[in-house]
């Protein structure tokens, strides 16, 4: 019965190309859902030597708190810490009003740590599971971030999205000359490090459908120009030199091309470039800006920004017969589409009253919804579960991200203790 | 000798546009040609010889928000920036700037546009557009930093290279 349950989560080390740690991002909660599952993750059992680098079950807790959707019980409030199911006395629970506990063991292995853990449900008096996750010596925070993961679909019957990361641009000024850092973290801004630094500005990260690779805009050329870079192995190469703007490169969704926005031709237009045969194909003609396109999960047509009404709105471009149709019509400054993976909203920057929100659209009926009320909010990123977006915006003058969830209940912001943080890119699951 | 007749020359171009005049579009190459007017400029304006050989033209050039329209003092500037690059060689770097406000990429546009605006408007003075060179940065390289309107209004910009 229980080695039924019983199942093994293998995390496989992803290589990267760091140069140190750098500063980290705080997370700061600033608003959940007013109805919030209770749930107690019990500090683990550790079975080896010493204290453990990590304290996994406050990760844990950290990772569901930061989800809106659960308020984890503080530590200092149990009455006992229980390590198995068995040792569960439900009836002290049910007084903290705790609907769920988590009970976990940590074990060291020969080269690095295994975790089992339960998930309890209190007022059922039942197991949900025992599941067991492993992982290196350097993944003890990858350990916690993929129990979370199981902890929180279990729940909500949404998949998890703890475990995955984000690129974003850094700038700092050392002796009045300003640095431009491309970073990666965790997706809850722990471990942060530099990708590469550059001395001209870098923009638009975009990851890859594997979440192998990056591409993004550097200017370090002179001009901007599109770069495609992989993350395993930091080799990287250069994919265009056009005359005029390279920008807004953005994979499909099978991986083999890449929608990006070239001026060479006279004015900006929507192309997309196949990585394969490396053709390239000039998708729209129009004398106004047309640039930010983004893929529909099936890959079969491209929503772009163009101000060919007038003003920046939405559109939609159906690849196979070249038909442009406009999708946004509220509002004057509509701009920076993504895509939800199940294809049904839009999120998107929108001007509301003379302030740059975040927004959604729903794409059948139209009806947007802001989700953001500070005023310089910009490049909205989604998470792979479709939960949460993360985008930029201000704090006073200093550039921070944050994120919301799609449905606008739940809001954190993650300053950066050093630099300006802009343009955050959600990685796709790390499979 | 030649050289003091080519001061004087640049010297009456920079009173012909200041008296709002409209410069003649033949080109000067090596060779001068002195016309009466010029000449006449010239010895009028003692006091400006010692300034030399011409004031630096102001290289920055502003824009309303999510605007390229050029604005009529700016049209003044191009057009003196114009006589200057008929008569020097070299390529001229146009930058196109955006303020903070609207999204990264579309600014990136909108700086190329404003710059192409500047661009088209010198070659319609008769600058020639091979010597031209746009370059957008969009909202990358602020001149003024600050999330006020003051900053915006001074980043709006095409510089003239």
């Amino acid at each position: 019965m229980i080695k039924s349950l019983l199942k093994t989560v293998v995390i496989i080390a992803i290589a990267s190309v760091s140069l140190g740690a750098r500063a980290q991002l705080v997370v700061d909660i600033t608003s959940g859902i007013d109805d919030p599952t209770p749930i107690a993750v019990s500090p683990f059992g550790w079975s080896g030597g010493g204290v453990l680098a990590e304290d996994i079950s406050g990760i844990i807790s950290s990772d569901l708190r930061r989800s809106g959707l659960f308020s984890p019980v503080p530590k200092e409030d149990m009455l006992s810490f229980p390590k198995t199911p068995e040792g569960v006395v439900f009836r002290d629970w049910r007084i903290l009003g705790t609907e769920y506990i988590v009970t976990g063991r940590i074990e060291p292995q020969s080269t690095g740590y295994l975790l089992t853990f339960d998930l309890v449900n209190v007022f059922g008096q039942h197991k949900m599971f025992t599941k067991q996750v492993r992982g290196g010596q350097t993944q003890l925070r990858d350990i916690a971030h993929r129990a979370a993961d199981e902890i929180f679909e279990a729940i909500t019957g949404i998949r998890g999205a703890f475990s995955t990361e984000m690129v974003y641009v850094q700038e700092e000024t050392r002796g009045g000359k300003p640095s431009y850092l491309l970073m990666r973290s965790d997706i809850d801004g722990a471990r942060a490090k530099q990708i590469r630094r550059f001395s001209a500005p870098v923009m638009s990260p975009m990851w890859s459908p594997s979440g192998q690779e990056l591409a993004y805009v550097s200017f370090e050329t002179g001009r901007p120009a599109i770069f495609r870079e992989n993350l395993r192995t930091g080799a990287r190469k250069q994919l265009t030199n056009f005359k005029g703007i390279n920008s807004s490169p953005t994979w499909s969704p099978d991986g083999t091309k890449l929608a990006m926005v070239l001026s060479k031709d006279g004015n900006p237009e929507i192309y997309v470039l196949d990585l394969v045969s490396n053709k390239l194909t000039r998708m729209t003609r129009h004398f106004s800006i047309d640039t930010e396109p983004n893929w529909m999960p099936d890959g079969k047509s491209l929503v772009f920004t163009s101000d060919r009404g007038g003003k920046p709105q939405i559109y939609q471009l159906t690849l196979a017969s070249g038909q442009v149709d406009r999708l946004t019509f509220d509002g004057d400054y509509n701009a920076r589409p993504r895509v939800s993976p199940d294809g049904k909203t839009l999120v998107m920057v929108h001007r509301n009253r003379g302030v740059f929100t975040i927004a959604t659209m729903d794409i059948n009926s139209g009806r947007v919804r802001v989700l953001t009320e500070t005023t310089l909010d910009e490049s909205p990123s989604i998470a792979p579960n479709g939960a949460m977006l993360m985008y930029a915006t201000k704090r006073g003058d200093k550039g921070i991200l944050a994120a919301v969830s799609l449905d606008a209940g739940v809001k954190y912001n993650l300053p950066s203790q050093r630099g300006d943080v802009r343009e955050p890119a959600w990685s796709p699951y790390f499979e | 000798m030649l050289k003091s007749v080519k001061t004087g020359l640049g010297l009456a171009c920079v009173l012909a546009v200041m008296a709002g005049c409209s410069s003649n579009d033949t080109k000067t190459d090596g060779q001068v040609e002195v016309d009466e007017p010029v000449t006449e400029t010239a010895v009028e304006t003692t006091d400006f010889e010692t300034t030399e050989p011409a004031v630096p033209l102001e290289n920055v050039v502003y824009f309303d928000f999510d605007q390229s329209l050029l604005k009529p003092q700016t049209r003044e500037l191009l057009i003196r920036h114009a006589d200057r690059m008929r008569a020097a060689t070299g390529s001229v770097r146009l930058e196109g700037h955006a303020d903070e406000l609207g999204t990264r990429e579309y600014n990136l546009a909108l700086g190329e546009r404003r710059a192409n605006a500047v661009r088209d408007f010198l070659v319609l003075q008769g600058v020639d557009a091979a010597n031209l060179e746009v370059i957008s940065y969009g909202e990358e390289r602020p001149a003024q930093m600050g999330s006020n309107e003051s900053a915006r209004t001074m980043n709006r910009r095409v510089v003239i290279n």
